[in-house]
């Protein structure tokens, strides 16, 4: 008894600390940066009103957060709306890493944007992939706000 | 103190002896072997024609810079200043008188002599140990004129097999990608160019992003990624011709290519659903065999020089790290266990090192190790460089370097630099535009 009651309040402990160093790093990336992936807009276009047509991810991953599943809704959305309409998406590394490793890298990440369109009701046969690693990136600078915009994949209109 | 114990093992065992002076390349040369390269003779008719043909005042004089420039980039030498010399190149070249070299403290003397024969260019070189107050090598050679900065890279090459008992580098050629522009639309070009910086010449106009060109080791054949039509795949271009195919037409993204060291196949990633694996494709058959299958991301693979084992990057550990496999794909090893991540594993062309390209703390730095993964030794480090490539010696690697940019964006630039595999010598091989994914080639002549 006595222990199940050090665990619950070394949770309470742990969850109190969640919130306060998420809060935290929201803070240090001025608003623009949840952990190190991009939040903010201003590389952002739109393939509609609306839809934004990018997602973010962070350093050396291919997992779609939850905004990038939400863009991703929108854009599936939008695609299943317009079904004449075929996409490339383009995956993105930022510049530390590997050229090699980074060409394959962008391509996971494209893949994962690409899954989860099909999910959500729109063919394979409409979504090309294409990876460009570090090679296009969209921000020229080397911190890591800029590297953040830079982790991408990219809905591109093909028709 | 070196050079004294080396001159006593060699007068003890006289068989084993193939000079006085010996190089130890094996070791930082903090004091490099001071060297006279006297200028080659030339008779005034010979003198005259070549100035014709290549237009260059004193042929004799600028292939003796070239063999000059080489030795001085090797860290090894120090060629002595010209204007010291005693003696004149043609009297030289009979027979130096040792006295007047060992004066300015020469210790070895490159002399050697000119002509215009039959149209040809006809070159003698000696090289001799002035110390012994003898002759060490006597070489003549003819070729056509407009080879003559190859005659200065072959003379570099047999004097430095000579004095270090180890094959040069010199009388080789680097592939690359030249690049242009700002940093997010980047003009990428195939280019080549000699060892020493000269003969640049562009292989592609830059209407297509280009990456990543490697050498045959056995022939003037380079594969290389293009995103020709935005499909990115592995191409082979025939550097002579400039006939240019397609090899890896694969469903997917084919990248990271290499040769096997017989040149008869490619070894390349295949990406595909969000995956990447290892493939070979046998040039002549167009057979296609997969080498690995892993959820990972598994690239850059390179063979060990007799085609037994692969050396790949693989992030299956969750991280990216160096593997060795058989080159069929069994028994598959990490070999990497530093701290940091690792990649672009690249064999040795003596076999028994690995260089790699390691990030660690924000730095990056270009390494090397034992193929079973010990022995790992960090040459440089630096904010951005990565993508070794040997010498055919294995004796120096070529790699590039990205700077920082500012706050702005700006000031950004990729060039190629070089170091020794000492960890001393690091030097920038200029080129006339950015540059970055250099390749060495094998020895051309020999």
């Amino acid at each position: 008894m006595e222990f199940n009651k050090i665990l619950k309040n070394a949770l309470l402990v742990i969850v109190a600390c969640l919130a306060l160093s998420a809060c935290a790093t929201k803070k240090a990336g001025t608003g623009q940066m949840q952990g190190d992936v991009y939040t903010g807009k201003d590389t952002v276009e739109y393939l509609a009103s609306g839809v934004p047509d990018r997602v973010f991810f962070a350093t050396n991953e291919s997992v779609l957060t939850t905004a990038s599943r939400e863009t991703l809704r929108k854009q599936a959305a939008w695609l299943r709306k317009n079904s004449k309409i075929n996409i490339v998406l383009e995956g993105h590394a930022d510049e530390r890493g590997t050229r090699e490793y980074n060409l394959a890298l962008g391509e996971r990440r494209a893949n994962a944007a690409k899954d989860y369109l099909m999910t959500y009701g729109v063919s394979s046969d409409r979504i090309s992939v294409l990876s460009y690693g570090k090679e296009r990136p969209v921000d020229s600078g080397s911190n890591p706000l800029s590297w953040s915009k830079n982790r991408r994949s990219v809905t591109v209109k093909a028709n | 103190m070196i050079k004294k114990i080396i001159l006593f093992i060699f007068i003890l065992f006289p068989i084993n002896a193939w000079g006085l002076i010996k190089v130890d390349i094996t070791r930082g040369n903090l004091d490099p072997l001071p060297l006279a390269v006297s200028p080659l003779a030339i008779e005034n008719d010979s003198k005259f024609k070549f100035q014709k043909i290549l237009n260059k005042k004193d042929i004799g004089s600028e292939i003796s810079k070239i063999v000059e420039r080489n030795l001085k980039t090797s860290g090894l030498f120090n060629p002595l200043d010209k204007e010291a010399f005693l003696q004149k190149p043609d009297i030289a070249n009979l027979k130096p008188r040792f006295e007047d070299w060992k004066l300015i403290k020469a210790q070895a003397l490159i002399t050697g002599k000119v002509n215009f024969i039959d149209e040809k260019l006809r070159v003698e070189f000696r090289l001799w140990d002035i110390l012994a107050g003898r002759e060490m090598m006597a070489l003549a050679f003819t070729t056509v004129p407009t080879n003559w900065r190859r005659v200065g890279h072959i003379i570099s090459d047999k004097v430095y097999e000579r004095l270090t008992g180890e094959k040069g580098y010199f009388d080789t050629r680097i592939i690359y990608v030249a690049e242009e522009g700002p940093k997010t639309q980047r003009v990428k070009k195939l280019a080549i160019m000699d060892q020493d910086g000269f003969n640049n010449k562009f292989l592609t106009l830059g209407n297509e992003l280009v990456l990543t060109p490697r050498f045959n080791k056995t022939s003037q054949m380079v594969t290389y990624l293009s995103y020709f039509r935005n499909l990115p795949r592995v191409y082979l271009l025939d550097i002579e011709t400039g006939t240019q195919e397609v090899v890896g037409d694969f469903p997917g993204m084919t990248f990271a290519p290499r040769f096997s060291p017989d040149g008869k196949k490619i070894i390349m990633s295949f990406a595909k659903d969000g995956n990447s694996d290892i493939f070979t494709m046998d040039l002549e058959s167009r057979v296609v065999d997969r080498i690995t299958n892993h959820p990972s991301i598994d690239t850059s693979p390179s063979y060990s020089p007799d085609g037994k084992f692969i050396s790949f990057n693989s992030d299956r550990s969750g991280y990216q790290q160096i593997y060795v496999m058989e080159s069929n794909g069994k028994n598959v090893k990490r070999i990497s266990f530093g701290k940091g991540l690792y990649g672009t594993p690249v064999w040795s062309p003596r076999g028994d090192l690995i260089a790699f390209t390691k990030l660690h703390k924000g730095k990056f730095y270009i390494g090397v190790m034992r193929t079973d993964g010990s022995g790992e030794r960090l040459l440089t480090e630096n904010f951005y460089q990565e993508a070794p490539s040997w010498s055919p010696n294995g004796r120096v690697l070529i790699f590039y370097r990205e700077t920082k940019t500012d706050d702005k964006g700006k000031g950004f630039s990729a060039k190629l630099w070089s170091i020794d595999l000492t960890g001393y010598n690091e030097r920038e091989v200029k080129t006339p535009t950015d540059a970055s994914d250099p390749s060495w080639s094998s020895l051309l002549s020999n």
